[in-house]
């Protein structure tokens, strides 16, 4: 098989800050506890982090979407580096990993800080923080054609492919349900989540519409926190103290129109050719992987992974989380197993790939899946941008 | 009492300048190739097709179908009527040319899917922007 650059490379260690409903700490505080407990996890000194990457990079604008860049984690953690990326043109939130592989392959670092900061949680206390939109200014760029329809926030974007899917595929809301459900038991055993009482079924039915499909309980939790992992060579990794992770494939490619509005496939998003890409650079098969952390910034997210992942058929996930025992943490395919971004806090797939990471190396507490699990499939998306990763430790 | 929350109104270039101005005149303009007659959505005056620089704004017939669409319930800001109804219509010369807008004219429990829509505009500020409703003809 070719060489990837991504099979010289490997997760080495995590950090995660408290995560919360409204911090004590700033954002930027916040990040240096993520970094800073990321690289004690993988055996490292500040000085031996060459290289720093984020997605979607510094954004001052209030929103606490990205309230934290490469450029004040540099600088509060004085690293010397030989390279750092931070932008939101990317095929995903992982954007910032396959970046941070090509920087390695490239011989410019040996190992990659990788952070993401949300700061939602305290920026929506403010008057007008969970609006996309902005009474009286303009709206630029590729959002502009959806300003002045009251599209307000992503969850409307994401519905029309949402519902589009539930058209085509016939999904019931009590299928859809599970994925809520699920991710909620699972959040209980996860002293970092934000939600931990149980739901049921009921209550998930119970919960307001906010744009059909969608109902609250099918939305990620804004929250205060980031996430921080090292990639490192694989070289330099074998030598430190955690069994290395490796990235054995990912998916990055748009081979979509590039577009919110215009992309090719709605119901399904970018994803198909993502996850196509990403199998067509490993020998290793659906049938292989032991858990999966699948993106959820809405249900619907994880419920198209399912499918373009090939867990399952195109519009056979309704039978496959019917029920929801396949997916639930003794099931034949664990999915989001600390709770994922509905009950444990939107990291934006950076907590997946922390929880990931938590499992791969057993240390998962009452949540860890039986059977020592190896492999994850692990996932962002939203629209048009899609990227995928297959995570194994040997 | 104060008023409802407006639209949101877009910054214009000139490539968009057609789109959110022609509806003064009830037509909705959509770029289209003068050497091989596609349509470029979003408008750029470079077709994909066939390389072709002549590609310029021309009004299309306004009909077009509701390729899909959700039912917004949750009041984001003070003061926004809901429910209301956003969709993307594919027009009727090129399908895959989406337009994103509001149904209007139409009780949300109403819309469906592939529904016959034509355009209106409705003026805001400088710029009238396009809205769908059911034809009504």
């Amino acid at each position: 098989m070719i060489r990837f650059a991504e099979k010289n490379t490997a997760i080495t260690g995590v950090g995660m800050s408290d995560v919360s409903r409204g911090a004590t700490g700033s954002a930027l505080a916040l990040t240096v506890d993520a970094a800073i407990e990321a690289i004690a996890d993988a055996g490292l000194t500040r000085a031996d982090i060459d290289g720093i990457a984020t997605w979607p990079g510094e954004r001052a604008d209030g929103s606490g979407f990205s309230p934290v860049g490469c450029a004040a984690l540099q600088d509060a953690l004085r690293l010397e580096v030989n390279w750092y990326g931070g932008g939101g043109e990317a095929p995903g939130q992982y954007g910032a990993v396959f970046n941070a592989i090509g920087a390695i392959a490239a011989g410019l670092c040996r190992n990659v800080l990788i952070f993401r900061t949300m700061y939602e949680a305290t920026a929506r206390k403010t008057a007008y923080a969970n609006s996309l939109l902005r009474e009286g200014q303009r709206q630029a760029g590729p959002f502009s054609w959806y300003a002045p329809y009251y599209t307000y926030a992503a969850a409307l974007q994401q519905a029309l492919f949402f519902n589009l899917y539930v058209h085509k595929s016939g999904i019931t809301p009590e299928q859809v349900g599970q994925i809520a459900v699920n991710q909620r038991r699972n959040a209980a055993l996860n002293p970092k989540a934000i939600y931990k009482t149980p739901i049921s079924l009921d209550d998930y039915l119970a919960s307001p519409i906010i744009a059909t499909p969608l109902r609250l309980y099918d939305c990620d939790v804004p929250i205060d926190g980031a996430a921080a992992i090292i990639v490192s060579r694989m070289d330099v990794a074998r030598d430190l103290r955690n069994p290395p992770i490796r990235i054995e494939a990912i998916g990055s490619s748009m081979r979509y129109r590039n577009s919110w509005t215009q992309l090719a496939e709605l119901d399904t998003q970018a994803q198909p050719r993502v996850a196509e890409m990403m199998w067509g650079r490993t020998d290793l098969k659906p049938a292989d992987v032991d858990i999966a952390q699948l993106y959820d910034g809405f249900s619907f997210h994880t419920i198209n992974w399912l499918e373009n992942f090939g867990f399952c058929e195109r519009y056979g996930a309704k039978d496959f989380i019917e029920g929801g025992r396949r997916i639930a943490l003794d099931g034949d395919l664990p999915v989001n197993t600390g709770g994922g971004a509905l009950s444990g806090g939107r990291l934006h797939a950076y907590g997946a790939v922390h929880e990931a990471c938590t499992q791969l190396w057993g240390r998962a507490g009452a949540r860890q899946v039986k059977g020592d699990p190896r492999i994850c499939a692990t996932s962002t998306s939203g629209g048009p941008l899609a990227g995928a990763m297959l995570l194994v430790r040997d | 009492m104060t008023a409802e929350p407006s639209r949101i109104l877009p910054v214009i270039d000139r490539d968009s300048e057609a789109y959110w101005t022609w509806g003064r005149e009830g037509r909705l303009a959509i770029h289209r190739c003068g050497d091989c007659g596609y349509y470029v959505h979003p408008p750029v005056p470079f077709c994909p097709q066939c390389e072709s620089r002549k590609v310029a704004p021309e009004a299309v017939s306004g009909r077009g179908r509701v390729v899909t669409f959700t039912v917004n319930h949750k009041a984001w800001v003070p003061r926004l009527p809901v429910p209301y109804v956003l969709a993307l219509v594919g027009i009727d010369e090129q399908n895959d040319v989406r337009i994103p807008c509001n149904i209007v004219d139409c009780a949300p429990e109403d819309v469906t899917f592939g529904m016959a829509v034509e355009a209106v505009f409705e003026p805001s500020g400088d710029l009238w922007i396009p809205l769908f409703r059911p034809v009504q003809s």
